[in-house]
């Protein structure tokens, strides 16, 4: 483990009433209708809905690729527009999902490109540099010097986060940053990069279309429909629990029940007393994701599991009804689980 | 054909000083025209890249300057600007615009969107972008541009010997030997010219690579 990264500065973020309209109609593709909703500092914001209802547009907004029609996009309270485009983008780490690195410059000049933007002494961005290598994992002396078509699809999505953090940015926009590398990349990405996130604590917006992605990165969750109108915005229990409209309630799922559960964990569990230990019973450490410990009951053939705690002894019998009830009384559950299990 | 042999390398020996002067004449007008047929060409591309309507326009100028055959030009030529160097040089520089125009515009074209996404969202200004961003990803395709047309520029060049014997470079050498029934003149002109285009070629070739290494640089570390 590397020494604790210089990066603190976060701001919040907030939508005011905040429109952009296309030509006529107003209602196209990537148009934003009245959007309000606000981020805390050091929170990650999932953008999540259909294709072209307006997340990356709304993504846009912040960093003033787009511009509004009307409303206020305000980072720590100040209306972006009223200030300087290029000094507000250099604050602003920016994460794409074809990463959009630059072929002809070495991953070590990549990452450097804000502090060089911004004028910082060559040993300072050389160190800066070595310093994000190893926050994202990898070895500078290994990656420094070579060029985004000598790294997989990976590392390369590493690098582009490197590079958006490199200036210690205010706020991280990222549009589906993990969508083009394959399921078990992603799913270790995601992992590392809310790994990475409980060190950094910076304000993130994130778009993705995958409303799985949405649960699992979201401390909130704005979900989108067509049109650019906000449906509903909260923590993800809330949106699984409570789905606001019919239209959540189908893009969330039918599955929403399950979801809810992969957001609990054994440790957690209001258990059953364990009357006594029967050879063939499942064992669950208090990490365990609910979901699973019911997925692994429904296969088992005995009536319960074990729920060990830190120290790997017994506290106790998980049930499919213990589990059931769980879910009943959500609402005075636990937070969020933490992503390394 | 008098029995004489196909080279006469006694002709060579002596004549080293004037063979060198016709090199060192065919490599100096033809930097004059790609250096300014190129400075022409940056300006159309350019252009063409912003304001895309007028591309067309341009290409269609361009493919038709380089219909009028180079006979036909220099003698048109001779008219208006006298035997001078201009008369020689305009349209040498003239040919180059076809090649280079369309070569830089696809250059620039071919720079990736989701790039300039990124560079915009990272906050360079518009310039900076340019100079560092676009210019040096469009390289690759203008050094492309710069081969044809510095090949194509020394082999036409041999041409403009028909303006006199203070022209053409080597093809002096070959439009004498012609009048003469001189084989060895004949060749001297045309393998030098040859030569130079194809030592010309290599040099950007090998110029390329050392500009852009991450053109090359695929998947060789690991």
């Amino acid at each position: 483990m590397r020494a604790r990264p210089s990066d603190t500065r976060a701001a919040s973020l907030e939508f005011r009433h905040v429109s952009k309209r296309y030509d006529r109609g107003g209602d196209g593709p990537g148009a934003v209708n009245d959007l309000s909703f606000a981020v805390p500092a050091g929170a990650i914001c999932v953008l999540v809905g259909p294709s072209g209802c307006g997340k990356t547009t709304s993504l846009k907004l912040v960093n003033r690729l787009i511009e509004p029609t009307s409303g206020q996009v305000l980072l720590d309270g100040v209306d972006v527009m009223t200030q300087e485009v290029t000094a507000l983008r250099r604050r602003i780490g920016y994460v794409i999902q074809s990463v959009g690195l630059f072929p002809h410059l070495t991953v070590g000049r990549n990452v450097a490109t804000v502090p060089s933007l911004m004028g910082w002494p060559a040993r300072q961005q050389q160190a800066r540099v070595e310093e994000l290598l190893g926050l994202v994992g990898l070895d500078p002396a290994r990656y420094r010097d070579r060029y985004p078509s000598q790294l997989s699809g990976g590392e390369r999505q590493r690098i582009g986060v490197a590079r958006a953090l490199a200036a210690d940015p205010l706020i991280m926009l990222m549009d589906e940053p993990f969508a083009a590398v394959d399921p078990i990349v992603r799913e270790r990405l995601q992992d590392e990069f809310l790994r990475l996130q409980r060190e950094i604590s910076k304000t993130i917006l994130f778009v993705t279309h995958d409303i799985d992605e949405a649960i699992r990165m979201g401390d909130l969750i704005a979900v989108m429909e067509q049109g650019g109108r906000l449906a509903q915005f909260g923590t993800p229990r809330d949106i699984l629990a409570e789905p606001a409209s019919d239209f959540v309630a189908r893009f969330v799922g039918e599955d929403r029940g399950l979801k809810r559960l992969s957001l609990q964990t054994v440790a957690n569990l209001r258990v059953e007393p364990l009357e006594r230990r029967l050879d063939g019973m499942p064992e669950f450490g208090p990490a365990t994701k609910l979901r699973d410990a019911l997925s692994i009951l429904l296969v088992a053939e005995t009536r319960g599991g074990i729920a060990l705690d830190e120290t790997g002894r017994p506290r106790g019998m998980v049930t499919v009804d213990a589990i059931a009830s769980a879910l009943a009384e959500d609402g005075t559950g636990p937070g969020r689980v933490p992503a390394d299990r | 054909m008098n029995g004489e042999p196909l080279m006469r390398w006694d002709w060579v020996a002596a004549h080293l000083d004037s063979i060198f002067g016709r090199l060192e004449q065919h490599v100096g007008l033809t930097i004059l025209a790609v250096t300014i047929g190129f400075a022409i060409s940056f300006t159309l591309a350019a252009v063409s890249v912003r304001q895309r309507r007028l591309y067309p326009y341009v290409t269609l100028l361009a493919t038709a300057v380089y219909t009028i055959p180079s006979f036909a030009l220099f003698a048109a030529l001779v008219a208006v600007t006298g035997l001078t160097v201009l008369t020689a040089e305009i349209p040498l520089v003239l040919y180059t615009l076809i090649l280079f125009v369309p070569n830089i515009v696809a250059g620039f074209d071919g720079v990736p969107a989701d790039v300039l996404d990124a560079a915009d969202g990272m906050g360079f200004t518009r310039g900076r972008r340019w100079l560092r961003v676009e210019l040096p990803l469009a390289v690759p395709l203008i050094v492309a541009g710069l081969r044809l047309a510095t090949v194509s520029t020394i082999g036409l060049l041999t041409v403009s010997a028909i303006l006199g014997d203070s022209f053409g470079g080597l093809g002096y050498f070959i439009l004498d030997g012609y009048h003469r029934h001189f084989t060895t003149e004949i060749i001297i002109g045309g393998v030098l010219s040859i030569a130079l285009a194809a030592v010309a070629d290599i040099g950007f070739f090998l110029a390329q690579r050392r500009l852009t290494p991450w053109a090359t640089a695929r998947a060789a570390v690991r």
